[in-house]
């Protein structure tokens, strides 16, 4: 038989049930809704902390003190904050592919501004760390090298800073004191947004980090270095390369290097488990609408019985009646797939309306929701298919 | 030349240690053009002879020729090829697909025709619908026909593949007197016109419209002979018009 008549006579029963039809699809469309929406969530969640990573800078490297094994023992990362400024000047001296590095000095303290005062992070850095965090001024500039050789009190402002200590004002050319040590405010910084712990980037005071040592906390230990690349494809090279020199320059593996991607994949870790959770919880929603085929399409073969009788009687095969209920199921469940598409999609652009959650909708999974809910519709539908296939024309007549 | 042939034909059921003999053995022969009536009382076997007649069921023992093809060791997908082209049915009960306009109804056994040698189905199903007089009602569903043009729809379909036989059930044994005779008229006409038909019986007053009587007892014909006052259904229903 032609699959143009199977489908015509398929979809000419769903038409004449159209309630039961509906009812039955219902769990489907639920169930492909539900993935979609959840998996949109857990993809939003996923790109916008691959967003707010890749705002860290452009192909960096995180160096940081520690995994250092004393006499056996790990002390753990950051146990001892001992990475030095040679440190720093060997990478870039000796180092082919890495092109700019930085230390970072962090100290949290107060600033205190013309009408006020703000508890924040301070960090002394040297000029490439403009380049590797891809961080530009709003208004004012950058300082120069020559600025960090002088040990110049000279700083920049994060946004969060400039409004809390100049509101409604440019706070270049003016003055602030960190530890009672005045600085020349130089330029502001563009807003960059949370972090992907959450925190305020914008929440910060950029110093030479010359200065930071000799004017703040005359350490001379430093707890984290910056590095980067020109192109991302080096970035492996660099990290080798920088391991390398610093194991030479320290004697022993007492330091840890990274990069962007190792800090996003452990970020996305989190979400990745919980959007397959999701996942996982709303696929089950699709096998109860799975079942819930199955069993209307059991009710309907006892319910029709005469009716494949009578097929039977006129010529139908067995397999004919088969394929018949096999592939109303299928148009049931693909049919109800595709509603739940539908659903899925509105449903997450509105539940990302209301929330304010970023949600994704990945063509991939589109594709497998449907293709998924009409290969519920062959599993579920193959039982009763059967049964209705193997009915005795004369007993299925007699059917009352 | 023969539309139904058959030598000896035996159906035995067998239920745990009990066999039931429904027919012992019929011989029995119909001309083309022929419109027999089989009588009998419940349990006569006359509805086993049906089924075995229509290729619904196989026979135990015994030949069976239906318009020159022997059936009765075919198999299941053969036997439904035969019937879906030599053979029409009407039942008792109709037997229409509910909530299916009559023309879709008619048109199914055209759908699962395998040879396609049927190509517009739908122009078939209403030349059909027309030839039983239901041409007006081809959008009708079963439930907003009386039982009468129910039954004629069921007659359309048994007509529209253009089938050696047409075997029909008790065919009045849900209906009135009057469309009784409507539908026995219906089945003069049609005989009239070349139409081959068998009809199964238990009323001798729908039997008196036939041309020949075989009536079954216990498994066994036991009589079988032409109509003797035939009665004509058209001048019955005339008479009652008066």
């Amino acid at each position: 038989m032609k699959t143009m008549v199977l489908i015509r006579l398929a979809t000419q029963s769903i038409r004449k049930n159209k309630m039961r039809a509906a009812l039955t699809m219902l769990g489907i469309i639920i169930g492909v809704a539900a993935v979609i929406v959840m998996v949109a969530v857990g993809y939003g969640a996923r790109s916008r902390i691959r967003a707010q990573i890749n705002n860290l800078g452009t192909n960096m490297i995180v160096i940081t003190p520690g995994a250092a094994q004393s006499a056996g023992v790990s002390q753990g990362a950051q146990a001892f904050p001992n990475l030095t400024v040679e440190d720093v000047e060997k990478i870039r001296e000796e180092a082919q592919v890495v092109t700019n590095v930085t230390p970072v000095i962090v100290t949290r303290t107060q600033v205190i501004g013309e009408t006020g005062n703000w508890r924040t992070l301070i960090n002394g850095v040297d000029v490439d760390y403009e380049t590797i965090r891809d961080w530009k001024t709003s208004s004012g500039e950058w300082f120069a090298a020559e600025h960090v050789e002088a040990h110049r009190k000279v700083a920049l402002l994060g946004k969060t800073v400039a409004e809390q200590l100049f509101p409604g004002v440019d706070p270049v050319g003016q003055e602030i004191q960190i530890r009672n040590v005045p600085f020349d405010v130089i330029g502001v910084l563009e807003a960059k947004g949370q972090t992907a712990s959450g925190s305020d980037s914008d929440d910060v005071v950029v110093i030479p980090y010359t200065t930071a040592r000799s004017a703040l906390s005359g350490r001379s230990f430093i707890p984290q270095i910056l590095a980067s690349t020109a192109n991302e494809g080096d970035i492996p090279a660099a990290q080798a390369e920088i391991t390398t020199l610093l194991r030479e320059a320290r004697q022993q593996e007492d330091f840890t290097v990274r990069n962007q991607n190792d800090l996003a994949q452990a970020a996305e870790g989190s979400t990745k488990v919980m959007t397959m959770l999701l996942a996982a919880i709303a696929s089950i929603s699709l096998l109860v609408g799975g079942i819930g085929i199955m069993n209307i399409m059991l009710v309907s073969v006892t319910e029709r019985t005469r009716e494949i009788g009578i097929r039977l009687a006129i010529g139908a095969r067995g397999s004919d009646v088969l394929t018949q209920f096999l592939v109303e199921s299928i148009v049931m469940g693909v049919l109800g797939g595709f509603m739940g598409l539908l659903l899925g999609v509105v449903g997450a652009k509105v539940l990302g309306h209301f929330t304010g959650w970023e949600t994704v909708i990945s063509p991939l999974i589109m594709l497998i929701a449907v293709a998924f809910s009409g290969a519920v519709g062959v599993f579920f539908g193959y039982y009763p298919a059967r049964k209705a296939a193997a009915l005795h024309p004369i007993q299925a007549l007699r059917y009352e | 030349m023969n539309v139904i042939h058959t030598e000896g034909l035996t159906k035995t059921y067998t239920s745990g240690t009990n066999e039931v003999h429904a027919l012992r053995g019929i011989d029995l022969t119909i001309g083309k053009g022929e419109l027999v009536a089989i009588m009998g009382t419940s349990g006569s076997g006359k509805s086993t002879l049906m089924n075995l007649l229509g290729c619904l069921d196989s026979p135990t023992r015994g030949a069976y020729e239906l318009d020159g093809v022997r059936v009765e060791s075919l198999g299941k997908n053969e036997l439904a090829a035969i019937r879906n082209q030599k053979l029409g049915f009407v039942f008792q009960g109709f037997n229409l697909l509910p909530r299916t306009t009559a023309m879709e109804n008619v048109e199914l056994p055209l759908l699962y025709d395998r040879s396609g040698r049927k190509r517009d189905t739908k122009a078939l199903a209403i030349a059909a619908l027309e030839r039983v007089g239901l041409g007006q009602r081809i959008d009708h569903q079963p439930s907003e026909l009386s039982g009468g043009q129910q039954q004629r729809v069921a007659i359309a379909r048994a007509l529209v593949t253009s089938p050696a036989l047409v075997l029909a059930d008790e065919p009045t044994g849900n209906l009135d007197t009057r469309t009784t005779i409507e539908v026995m008229s219906l089945f003069q006409e049609l005989n009239e016109e070349g139409v081959t038909i068998v009809l199964v019986t238990h009323e001798p007053e729908v039997a008196v419209y036939a041309k020949r009587i075989v009536e079954v007892r216990d498994g066994r014909i036991v009589r079988d002979e032409p109509v003797k006052n035939r009665r004509r259904a058209a001048d019955d229903l005339e008479d009652i018009a008066a």
